[in-house]
């Protein structure tokens, strides 16, 4: 049908299409959930420093996960750095990360935020704080997350959607902690006091508070920080939930070595030096968190927030619970 | 005699084609229509093992709720696209009131605005927080009555707003075709300008209409940033839910393989309804007068025309380069260029392949009514309904189960392993986006095919033309306008495109879609604001062709 | 015969169920002009399509210079017969000019040679003027010797044509299907045409071909198919008359209502049975001393004849041509009498 000339072209075409990428010699793979502008400016850094290159991919997390599993022992991927327990849980529940026995890891990272099997490890934790208009609540008002769910705050609360991890997380935890009964009936208070539909982002929740929507919400420090920095005459304060109970929940951003990992030992390097104290700040920092790494300061604009207390359980637990607490949520009619 | 009559006169049969080259171009629509179907067996295969638990669960509380929400937008954007689209069409096609060719190119340009960013300027511009109810609140105090961005309302008049150019290009072509004599007719018989409008110039674009209608329609179903951007649950909702929130990847298919089936069924009925019933007129002779609107009437038909354009398109651009402003100092630099180069790329190759494969699929229709081949040809229409990233999930399996199966091979016969061969490779990524955006391409694909009339083939073919030099000299020409309008549309979606993007690129191979994610998955719109508009002013010149093109074609012919 | 060109042997051709052609066999010698005629639907078009290369046989061969070219296993592909098609849409190409449309045959020579020809195929044509022109650009008339010049201008030995003149007014078609009958007779071309209209087949055909649902009738010259006609459908499809009851006295005369009326052809059918006899208007002549008498009751005035149809006593009627300086009313009555060189008798 074509002439020769033509399907030469595209024999050629389809060679140089597929053809898989020249290997460097010293590299490692990683497939992020956590965006570019948040890693890059690391991975370059560990490259000046140590000559192996970083190539990595970014998407959200179940694509990444489903990705792993499709690919089996052919993947290309050597880490997968992902953010919230739940999700790194699940990865290591799916058999696609394998254990490190790692002294520096140990070491660097506590251990409620690293897996008890050693298949992942938190590299960074986010505090879900509460967020509150100062004009219409006195700090001292503000002591759990479960308090959210009295009368008191009737008509006066905003969430972010149930859809978000970190909610699923937060009330995953309320579940290990209280048992599931105990949680649901929070989580039916907190839809009872809601001003508002919950909102689709924590931005929005605390540009709802600033707006007069509602006068307190729920959000990760790092949006607040942001925002803060983005409109300063924001009306908007942050406080700490852990006057009562167990303190504050708190997340990770973290890692693991996949099982099929073709650089194990580049990719277990890099895992550690994310962990160290050089990087750890620089890591926390991009974003507004808390370094793992008990031995480095965090950024003073977070520790402007002042000291908090928090929650000592594995956050493995996050992960193991989730299910449970996206369907009770459901139950609740939490959105 | 009268089987005779039947047999010559009553079906017009399609140009005959060598029998090997029918051969060939059977096999490659099949192949076409297994691209396809191979990632939805995938999907349907789940089915082995049903997810009894996360059905009953999601069945007992929020599966109702969902599915009673999808309706109402389908019903919703149906009706705001068909109104806004068709209507506008008939004002720009066949009415003449002041600026009108300016907003003619004009209504065009929201297709360049992908949804979620729509959704996210909205809000972000109208929403409590937002410098207009802000301004409200500081002028009048905080008692100042607000309004919450949220709600059917505000999802259907966004979805409305960015999916009606669907309509309103297919139907503004379907009405500048009509011809003098069908209308004149119509006249005649004593119909006036809306009777005209209703019984003869609908019903004879309905198939364009439909086409229209159905691809904004399978968006809705689709869309998945748009909605969770304003917060509004629809199916897609439970379907990301099971996957994300249960881990239940199983149940997601589950779920998105009875998505499919409703589409489906969907398009049957309409063909169904459709019958046998052939719509297509050649407009012959000088096309029929405007009807000239004038005085008050004019400038009310500019005047709506002009509100569709600014609400879904200049308003929410200003906005965006407003936002960019403040962030481009920072932000912008040379990777702008590549990601720019990679997205136009991309875009560029997928349209070639892709209106490559509407051209087979449409080719093989026209030719072919044996089963195999129709069920072919059904199926690709079907990947567009699917929510981007189930469809891109579906199609990084098949890669992957090959790219096993290759490495399995070549270590059997003693070899190295090999890696991913497919998986991460630009074929891959333009695979995905022929799967997907097949059916965007088949419309106006096949449209231009039916326009070609078989006696031009056979005249070409009994001078001694045939094969590549046919392609060339005949079909290519003639059908430039329609696969030029075809390319166009799909150059535009790959670029808006963004879950197969980010699953199936290459390392390294971001665009501008994947820039405009970094930012809004960590709910950052304001600096998405930067790639998002660079976005929307790489498809301008697209769209713009797209417009006058279509414009003159019509004119000129 | 060593001169045949083409040659169609018991052809049938299937649409699903349907046989639109069934049984056609004919022959066309190398420069002879033949002529499909019939009704709308009777599969002349399909024999057309057929010797074209678009259309698979059902049954049957299809032989060109002797070499088989189409069979129900298959055949060569249209576009390597040489055989030129004329459509009846034309089916200009809308994307090229004049002259490009002409060219777009022509494979040998340089682009500038294939141009020259192809102008001066325009030129032969009588369009020599518009070469420059897109088909939207020119008439009807104009377009069609477009398509003409474009069959024609690969030099093939055989050109099909499909009702070309029916979209064209009757003036028009008249001079330019002399015009295109003695371009094609110059150049020594084959060709067959496809019409509904007989006198246009009288016009251009050596030969002409009488259809009715996908059987051909009769495959003979105009005189022959005027004059001795196949059966009752070819007396009755071409030229005009009417059957006349009669019996049937003598082998070469037969007993009508206009008395014994006796032929040239002798028909050895038992003496005393009954026919229908064949006369044409011509075979009516007005004679004030004619054997009978008829009313008028129809006229039709064609210039220099006027054409009556007229009563008999015993209702029969009889058509009957008469100089039109002679007037007679609707209601008149008329003396005539029978005058038939060709005798055309059907068994009743």
């Amino acid at each position: 049908m074509f002439p020769a000339p033509v399907r030469r072209l595209a024999l050629l075409l389809a060679c140089a299409l597929v053809l898989p990428t020249a290997a460097h010699a010293a590299e490692v793979v990683v497939y992020s959930a956590r965006v570019e502008p948040l890693i890059k400016p690391l991975f370059d850094a560990y490259t000046k420093e140590t000559g192996v290159d970083v190539r990595f991919a970014t998407d959200k997390e179940g694509p990444l996960l489903a990705r792993l599993q499709a690919e089996g022992e052919n993947t290309q991927a050597d880490v997968l750095l992902t953010v919230d327990a739940g999700n790194l849980w699940q990865a290591a529940e799916a058999g696609v990360l394998r254990p490190v026995d790692s002294a520096v890891l140990r070491a660097n990272v506590p251990a409620q935020l690293r897996d008890p099997g050693d298949r992942w490890f938190g590299l960074a934790i986010r505090a879900r704080a509460l967020v509150y208009s100062p004009e219409r609540v006195k700090p001292d008002e503000l002591v759990s997350y479960e308090d959210l769910a009295s009368p008191k705050w009737k008509g006066r609360l905003c969430l972010r959607t149930s859809k978000k991890v970190y909610n699923q997380s937060l009330v995953a935890m309320m579940i290990a902690r209280l048992g599931e009964a105990k949680a649901e009936e929070i989580v039916k208070g907190w839809v009872a006091n809601l001003a508002t539909e919950p909102l689709a982002s924590d931005n929005q929740v605390i540009e709802a508070i600033d707006a007069g929507k509602c006068d307190v919400g729920v959000v990760n420090t790092y949006y607040f920080g942001r925002l803060l920095e983005e409109k300063p005459g924001l009306k908007v304060r942050l406080a700490w939930p852990d006057k009562v109970g167990p303190g504050v929940h708190v997340n990770i951003s973290g890692a693991g070595v996949t099982r099929h990992a073709k650089h194990p030992a580049e990719a277990q390097q890099l895992l550690e030096w994310l962990s160290s104290p050089k990087a750890q700040g620089l890591f926390a920092s991009l974003n507004l968190e808390f370094p793992v790494n008990p031995a480095v300061p965090a950024d003073p604009k977070v520790t402007a927030w002042g000291p908090y207390k928090a929650d000592p359980a594995n956050v493995a637990d996050a992960g193991r619970l989730q299910k449970q607490a996206v369907m009770l949520m459901d139950r609740a009619g939490y959105r | 005699m009268a089987g005779a009559v039947t047999a010559s006169a009553g079906r017009r049969r399609p140009a005959a084609i060598p029998p090997s080259a029918g051969r060939l171009l059977r096999t490659a629509a099949l192949a076409l229509g297994a691209a396809v179907a191979v990632p939805l067996a995938v999907l349907f295969s789940v089915w082995a093992a049903p997810q009894t638990e996360v059905w009953e669960h999601l069945a007992a509380t929020v599966l109702p709720g969902l599915v009673r929400n999808t309706l109402v937008l389908l019903a919703g954007v149906g009706a705001g696209t068909l109104l806004l689209g068709g209507g506008l069409a008939w004002l720009t096609a066949r009415c003449d009131f002041p600026g009108r060719r300016w907003l003619d190119v004009g209504l065009m340009l929201p297709l360049a605005l992908p949804a979620y960013v729509l959704a996210f300027v909205v809000q972000g511009t109208l929403d409590a927080a937002g410098p207009l109810q802000s301004a409200l609140r500081a002028h009048f105090g905080p008692a100042a009555p607000g309004f919450e961005v949220r709600g059917t309302g505000w999802v259907v008049a966004i979805l409305t707003l960015a999916f009606y150019p669907y309509v309103y290009l297919l139907a503004r072509q379907a009405f500048l075709a009509l011809g003098r004599g069908t209308l004149e007719a119509a006249r005649l018989l004593g119909l006036g300008p809306w009777g005209t409008f209703f019984r003869v110039a609908l019903p004879a674009a309905r198939p364009a209409i439909v086409a229209g209608l159905s691809l904004a329609l399978m968006e809705t179903l689709a869309d998945f940033g748009a909605v969770s951007v304003l917060g509004y649950d629809t199916f897609t909702t439970a379907i990301y839910k099971a996957w994300f929130g249960l881990f239940n990847l199983p149940a997601a298919a589950q779920l998105a393989s009875l998505l499919l089936l409703f589409v489906a069924l969907a398009l049957f009925g309409e063909r169904r309804l459709r019958g046998r019933a052939r719509f297509h007129e050649t407009a012959r002779g000088a096309p029929p007068p405007r009807l000239r609107l004038t005085g008050a009437r004019g400038w009310a038909a500019a005047a709506a025309a002009f509100a569709v354009v600014a609400a879904g398109f200049v308003v929410p651009t200003a906005q965006l380069v407003h936002w960019a402003w403040a962030t481009a100092s920072a932000e912008l630099d040379a990777r702008y260029l590549s990601l720019l180069w990679r997205t136009l790329l991309l875009g560029g190759s997928a349209a070639l392949v892709t209106v490559a494969g509407a051209l087979v699929v449409s080719l093989a229709r026209r030719q072919f009514a044996d089963a195999p081949t129709r069920a072919a040809v059904g199926l690709a229409a079907l990947g567009y309904a699917l929510p981007g990233s189930v469809l891109a999930v579906g199609v990084m399996m098949c890669f992957a189960a090959v790219d096993n199966g290759l490495n399995a091979l070549w270590q059997m016969a003693g070899g190295q392993r090999l890696g991913p061969v497919l998986g991460g490779s630009i074929a891959a990524l333009l695979l995905a986006y022929l799967v997907r955006f097949l059916a965007v391409a088949a419309g106006p694909t096949g449209s231009a095919l039916e326009r070609l009339r078989p006696s031009t083939v056979e005249a070409a073919r009994s001078l001694g033309a045939r094969g590549a030099d046919l392609l060339r000299r005949v079909y290519f020409p003639l059908l430039r306008p329609g696969l030029l309008t075809a390319a166009l549309l799909v150059l535009i979606e790959v670029m808006k495109e963004m879950p197969a993007t980010l699953l199936l690129r290459p390392f390294g191979w971001d665009t501008l879609a994947v820039r405009v994610f970094e930012f809004t998955s960590e709910g950052d719109w304001r600096r998405a604001a930067l790639p998002a508009v660079t976005l929307v002013l790489a498809g301008l010149p697209p769209v713009a062709w797209l417009a006058r093109r279509t414009t003159a074609h019509a004119d000129g012919d | 015969m060593p001169d045949t060109l083409l040659k169609l042997d018991d052809i049938a051709c299937r649409y699903d169920a349907l046989l639109a052609v069934d049984g056609v066999s004919l022959a066309l010698r190398r420069g002879e002009i033949g002529c499909l005629l019939g009704p709308s639907g009777c599969g002349k078009t399909t024999v057309l399509r057929v010797v074209a290369g678009f259309e698979p046989l059902a049954r049957g061969a299809v032989r060109l210079e002797g070499r088989e070219i189409a069979t129900p296993a298959g055949g060569l592909p249209p576009d390597q017969r040489g055989v030129g098609m004329v459509f009846q849409d034309y089916a200009l190409f809308p994307h090229l000019r004049a002259v490009e449309n002409v060219a777009f045959g022509l494979r040998e020579g340089s682009r500038r040679d294939r141009r020259r020809t192809a102008a001066a195929l325009l030129d032969l044509v009588g369009l020599g003027g518009m070469a420059e022109r897109y088909p939207h650009e020119l008439s009807g008339g104009q377009q069609q010797r477009v398509a003409l010049a474009r069959a024609l201008a690969p030099r093939p030995r055989l050109v099909l044509f499909d009702e070309p003149f029916s979209n064209l007014d009757v003036d028009l078609r008249e001079r330019l299907g002399l015009d295109v009958r003695r371009l094609l007779k110059a150049q020594g071309i084959a060709a067959v045409f496809v019409t509904h209209d007989q006198h246009e087949a009288f016009l251009l055909g050596d030969r002409i071909g009488v259809m009715r649902e996908g059987r051909l009738l009769q495959w003979d010259s105009a005189f022959a198919l005027y004059h001795q006609p196949a059966d009752r459908f070819v007396a009755d499809f071409v030229g005009q008359g009417r059957l006349v009851p009669g019996l049937l006295r003598a082998p070469d005369t037969v007993e009508t209502p206009l008395g014994l009326i006796r032929g040239n052809v002798a028909y050895h059918w038992a003496p005393g049975s009954r026919v229908d006899l064949l006369l044409r208007p011509d075979d009516v002549v007005p004679d004030p001393a004619g054997p009978v008498e008829g009313e008028v009751v129809a006229r039709a005035f064609k210039g220099a004849e006027t054409l009556y149809t007229l009563r008999l006593a015993d209702g029969t009627e009889v058509l009957c041509e008469v100089p039109s300086r002679l007037d007679h009313p609707v209601g008149a009555s008329l003396r005539v009498r029978a005058d038939v060189d060709h005798l055309i008798a059907f068994p009743h």
